[in-house]
């Protein structure tokens, strides 16, 4: 008999089924993955299970009892604990208060020593050491992901649930992570494991169920998968091919020239440390590291958003350093930022007002300050046309468009500039298939067509397919840049970890 | 943006169901609580509408009372487009009409065409001053622009009660009188546009503003600034927009049409500046662009309703004896009824389009108000 | 001069006081990720019901509880248009106010009609604290105050302390940090919002009633001019904290305490600047910025559960 059993379960959101009749079997002790494309179903799923959802029907089976889980409290109670993708941990808070916050065992006045002493002695029971009393804010994010595994521990988890837990650490940390995982399950633990990474599966897993468009594939023991390709198939439904074409690059003028940038942020952290690169016209340049290790203030800070302590930044031999963004942007830049919602999109305007947040002051958009609706409409119309953006107007609310097609209006309004340099930051993230293959051959032909092309990514699949060349950073500082023929997954995951290499 | 009127009349009809709702709640509420109180609610509110549109007369009053308000709602309205909250319309007002008063007060004989601008130019210069300062302090500071404007409205507030008790005041009046200005000299009086009423060409700047406002903020280049800025200060900074410059800009136009608005009071019904003279205006500007979703046809309509009620409130207190405060828990009740609209949302989540959502649920949304 | 010193510090409390509890509400439902903007209504609430009802009962303590419960209700249906409906927090704030303002104004009119004799009512009684308040100059300032302002200073550390050591004020300041890791370990978010709302609409009723009931012995129209305001300010001046605070509101007050006195005696600069100082120096306070501010992260937003 199996240890969870989740019978018939459907899950709907008004009229969008996110889980249609899904059976899952988890047995006891063993590490069972969720497999699946972005918007699979998957997260949704394991929120039902742990009670943040509830779900329309079926019903959920634990230790041969049918169980209601009605909120987190009770899937708690029953020992099922979650490690969401984004951590729910509270980052102004010390380790400690995190771990008991919410512990109905608490008494009304906290006893965090002895609560500290407790967590103390289990972290080191795993080969953890963490301090309690350190604040979250302040821990790296491997950290925080196993205090996130103790929190769950400490409630005294018998079913965790993991959610894409790999994301943000580096290949030697997966490994750490593995390692523990293979811990906890010898001692009796079970394991559910979110992923939609091939590899991860083969070589930690036990068992397997395969979800694509809420509705399960497939369980399957992982012994009995031939390879990757067979597990993809069933994971979008066809044969795929896995590998973009890139064809070989023909490098130009050089359009960007970083040397010795450096930036310090508000807590005084060198965020940047010494970079110095440069990218040629036609060339796809890979910057790859773990979430947090500079991409983000290098970005910033090549087009003006951000302003670097030291060091310099030329944009087609334009002297850019710490110039306003609208001079940079004026160089022939285009940059796909990493959050549309933050910065790439305004959700409340139309596509149309959308469209035009770069080009607003050029004179096929303005006359004498005052916008030509007129026209600005019909290229808008163009550029969903071109760019596949569907939308039913272009007078829609942005908002209202899915993720897939905001993003393509985002890339379709940067493409449209015909930049000489590119910066592209997660153009796909949280993409299905379908919409990332989209934006890597349009990415792949603006290289083509003789940008620059800087693509900021963590996936080191999709780093290794598209780059000629590719970064390294780590805290900040470049760990090196390697050719594509020399890199390899084993190799740059080393020196996301930290370890300089030479190139060559 | 080119819409065709079926589109737009399609979206305007849509766009009344909320604050028609809103209304509706808010009228029935507040009638309980007059009858809790021991009014008959019928009888007061057939009074107010007496008052407020039984004759010529009464409508003229309502459009009186409208104009000011029509100035007070823009002066909130376009800073919260640009994504700031300008509760210091009072200040603004009472700092422009403070400076239009000194042009007001002289160069009698000068032809009104020249002396009505040169005094609401004063006045706009008055309110802009005061309206970038707010701002200021917000960027250069981190001073929370919310509580500094009601500060700034108190300062303002004591700041005309000394001009008119000192450096302005009225030579003529006797030392025991309230303390007033001059007169307004004749030639800064704006015209009666209806004949026997007191509605006087200041509703016609009124409209002008509102023209302006619109025009403004979706035709222009830097009115496209302004509403991204508000929307996303983010993507604003990403095309290379200064948040800081339009919402300084922002607040330099509310100010200055906060003051204009005060100008105009000080040309029509007040012909001298008094303490308070503008009493509740500046919060009841903001009402009335929270009521109209800060859209310039809906400030204009929510502007004639609120200013009915301001004007209707006089008749309903002589005649039904409910005291004209009411009005303001009718009011205070429509923008919460309006600000909580989700209420009235009928439920009928399955008739969304399942395109328009991504299968994952709603995250926390940020209300644009 | 020692005189004026007792005078001023004596002065000082009295008007720190209605600011210190009404912001030390505040706090709370600050921390919990509110934003109050209703606490001038509040305040007058609490200032028209408390002396409404001390004139009735001829009970100042029955004044003050019938201040606070109002406020309460007034809070009550602020949280629920900003937790439940998820209205802008700033909007539903100002639309209380405006309540408010009408609500006292019209009852005001209706029960004391338009006349100008003020009615006599109970208020706080100063209660002298024996041998403390013999202590030269701070004595009778310090311990010659009412009962009201005794449990508001010892209220300082107690609501200090649940913050901080607490198992609810670890919620409390959870629920403001990231609601939704809260709703992960099972604390209802709704739940805590909804407490603190109504322990900070108790103590602005309280606050107010002081104002009406404490500093006066009537209630005016309109009478919290900017008071409710000025404790937000506070509460942001002091950082969030229940210590903080009661610094800040002694500054405030302090400003007033001056003005007053001045308002008197420096007659050379006319009146109204010195009703001025109060706002300006709000104004200064608000722009003193600050690095490592407690203020949470998910202030003034509303939450929505998946």
């Amino acid at each position: 008999m199996a240890f969870l059993e989740m019978k018939h379960v459907s899950k709907y959101f008004g009229s969008v089924a996110a889980n249609v009749d899904v059976n899952l079997s988890v047995e006891k002790g063993e590490i069972h993955a969720l497999l699946g494309e972005n918007g699979a179903g998957k997260s949704t799923l394991m929120n039902i299970l742990y009670g943040m959802y509830a779900h329309s029907e079926g019903e959920i089976w634990l230790n041969g009892q049918p169980v209601r889980i009605k909120d987190p409290k009770d899937a708690i109670a029953k020992g099922i604990g979650m490690v969401h993708q984004h951590f729910m941990l509270i980052p102004a808070l010390s380790v400690i208060e995190n771990v008991v916050l919410g512990l109905k065992e608490n008494k009304a006045v906290l006893d965090l020593k002895a609560a500290a002493r407790e967590f103390s002695q289990m972290a080191e029971r795993f080969g953890m050491e963490l301090d309690p009393w350190a604040k979250v804010e302040t821990l790296s994010v491997g950290a925080q992901q196993r205090v996130e595994i103790l929190k769950a521990l400490y409630r005294k988890a018998s079913l965790l649930i993991l959610d894409e837990p790999t994301a943000v650490l580096t290949p030697q940390e997966v490994k750490g992570l593995f390692h523990m995982l293979r811990q906890l399950t010898a001692e009796g633990l079970t394991i559910i494991f979110i992923t939609h990474k091939l590899n991860e599966i083969m070589e930690v897993c036990d068992r397997c169920t395969i979800l694509r468009l809420g509705r399960v594939v497939r369980t399957t023991a992982i012994s009995d998968i031939q390879d990757k390709q067979e597990l993809a198939a069933l994971m979008v439904g066809s044969q795929v091919e896995l590998l973009t074409q890139k064809p070989p690059a023909h490098p130009g003028d050089e359009v960007l020239r970083v040397e010795d940038l450096s930036y310090v942020d508000k807590r005084g952290i060198r965020a940047l440390d010494q970079m110095s690169f440069s990218l040629r016209g036609g060339e796809i340049l890979g910057v790859c590291g773990v979430d947090g290790n500079g991409q983000s203030e290098l970005v910033r800070c090549i087009t003006g958003l951000l302003k670097p302590a030291s060091g310099s930044v030329r944009v087609c031999g334009a002297d850019c350093t710490g110039a306003d963004p609208r001079m940079i942007l004026g160089q022939g830049v285009s940059h796909i930022p990493e959050d549309r919602h933050k910065m790439g999109m305004i959700r409340e305007m139309t596509v149309n007002e959308n469209l035009i947040l770069m080009s607003y002051r050029t004179p096929e958009c303005q006359k004498r300050g005052f916008l030509k609706w007129k026209d600005i409409r019909a290229h808008s119309q163009a550029l969903c046309e071109q760019y596949n953006i569907k939308t039913p107007s272009v007078l829609e609310r942005s908002g209202n468009l899915s993720g897939g097609n905001q993003q393509k209006m985002v890339v379709g309004r940067e493409l449209d500039r015909r930049p000489r340099l590119l910066i592209a930051m997660h153009p796909d993230r949280g993409l299905d298939i379908g919409a990332t293959k989209y934006i890597q051959r349009q990415i792949v032909a603006a290289s083509q067509a003789g940008a620059g092309v800087l693509l900021v990514s963590t996936e080191l699949d999709e780093i290794l397919e598209l780059s000629d060349r590719i970064l390294v950073v780590f805290e900040g500082r470049m760990m090196g840049i390697l050719d594509r023929s020399e890199a390899t997954a084993e190799r740059l995951g080393l020196m996301m970890a930290g370890a300089r290499q030479s190139a060559g | 943006m080119t819409k065709t009127w079926q589109e737009r009349l399609r979206a305007g009809l849509k766009g009344l169901y909320f604050p028609v709702a809103a209304i509706l709640a808010a009228v029935v509420l507040s009638s309980i609580v007059m009858a809790i109180l021991g009014f008959d609610p019928l009888y007061a509110y057939q009074c107010l509408l007496k008052g407020a549109f039984g004759n010529t007369n009464s409508i003229g009053e309502t459009l009186v009372k409208t104009t000011p308000l029509i100035f007070a709602a823009v002066a909130f309205a376009l800073p919260m487009r640009c994504g700031i909250f300008n509760l210091g319309a009072t200040g603004q007002l009472y700092i422009g009409a403070i400076l239009g008063s000194l042009v007001g007060v002289r160069f009698a004989g000068m032809p009104a065409v020249l002396h009505i601008p040169l005094m609401l130019l004063a006045g706009f210069a008055g309110g802009a001053l005061y309206g970038v300062f707010a701002g200021w302090l917000r960027h250069r500071f981190g001073a929370n622009e919310l509580i500094s404007t009601i500060m700034l409205n108190h300062v303002a507030i004591q700041l005309l009660a000394y001009c008119v008790a000192g450096p302005l005041k009225d030579p003529a009046t006797a030392a025991t009188s309230t303390p007033q200005s001059a007169q307004m000299v004749a030639s800064v009086k704006l015209p009666v546009i209806l004949p026997g009423t007191r509605l006087h060409a200041g509703l016609i700047l009124a409209v002008l503003c509102l023209v302006f406002y619109y025009v403004f903020l979706w035709k222009t280049t830097r009115g496209y600034e302004m509403r991204v800025v508000g929307l996303n200060p983010g993507a604003g900074e990403y095309a290379g927009m200064s948040v800081r410059k339009n919402q300084l800009l922002a607040m330099l136009l509310a100010g200055g049409i906060a003051g204009i608005g005060g100008c105009v009071e000080l040309m029509s019904v007040q012909s001298r500046l008094i303490q308070q003279f503008a009493g509740n205006i500046g919060f009841d500007g903001v009402a009335v662009a929270l009521l109209g979703g800060n859209s310039p046809v809906g400030i204009a309509l929510a502007g004639i309703l609120f200013g009915a009620l301001s004007a209707g409130a006089g008749r309903m207190q002589m005649l039904a004896k409910v005291p004209n405060a009411t009005v303001y828990i009718t009011q205070g009740l429509i923008i919460l009824f309006v600000v909580g609209r989700e209420l009235f949302r009928i439920r009928s989540r399955r008739k969304n389009k399942p395109s328009s959502r991504t299968a994952g649920p709603r995250s926390m949304e940020k209300e644009a108000v | 001069m020692l005189d004026w010193i007792t005078n001023f510090l004596s002065s000082d409390i009295m008007t720190a006081t209605p600011l210190l509890i009404t912001a030390l509400g505040a706090v709370y439902s600050e921390r919990a990720g509110i934003l109050n903007i209703g606490n001038e209504g509040l305040m007058l609430t609490g200032a028209f019901f408390g002396a409404t009802v001390s004139w009735i009962t001829g009970s100042a303590f029955v004044g003050a509880v019938a201040a606070m419960a109002a406020a309460m209700v007034l809070n009550l249906i602020l949280a629920f248009f900003v937790i439940t409906v998820k209205a802008n927090q700033v909007v539903a704030g100002l639309a209380i106010n405006t309540l408010a303002s009408g609500l006292t104004v019209t009852l005001n009119r209706l029960i004391f009609g338009v006349s100008t004799t003020v009615p006599k009512i109970d208020v706080f009684d100063k209660v002298a604290i024996p041998g403390l308040c013999k202590i030269p100059v701070i004595g009778e300032a310090f311990f010659n105050q009412s009962l009201v302002v005794y449990l508001t200073y010892l209220l300082v550390p107690v609501l200090a302390f649940v913050l901080k050591r607490t198992n609810i004020g670890l919620k409390i300041r959870s629920v403001g940090e990231h609601p939704q890791a809260c709703d992960t370990v099972g604390i209802s978010v709704t739940g805590v919002r909804y407490g603190t709302m109504l322990f900070a609409g108790a103590l602005a009723g309280l606050g107010g009633a002081f104002t009406s009931m404490g500093q006066l012995s009537f209630f005016v129209e309109d009478m919290v001019s900017g008071r409710g305001y000025m404790a937000l300010a506070a509460v942001v001046f002091g950082n969030y904290t229940p210590v903080g605070v009661m610094g800040a509101c002694l500054m405030f007050g302090a400003a007033s305490a001056l003005q007053y006195r001045l308002q008197t005696t420096a007659t050379w600069i006319p009146y109204q600047f010195w009703i001025m100082l109060p706002y300006v120096i709000t104004i200064i306070a608000l722009c003193c910025y600050r690095k490592k501010s407690n203020r949470p992260a998910c202030h003034g937003q509303a939450y929505a559960k998946m």
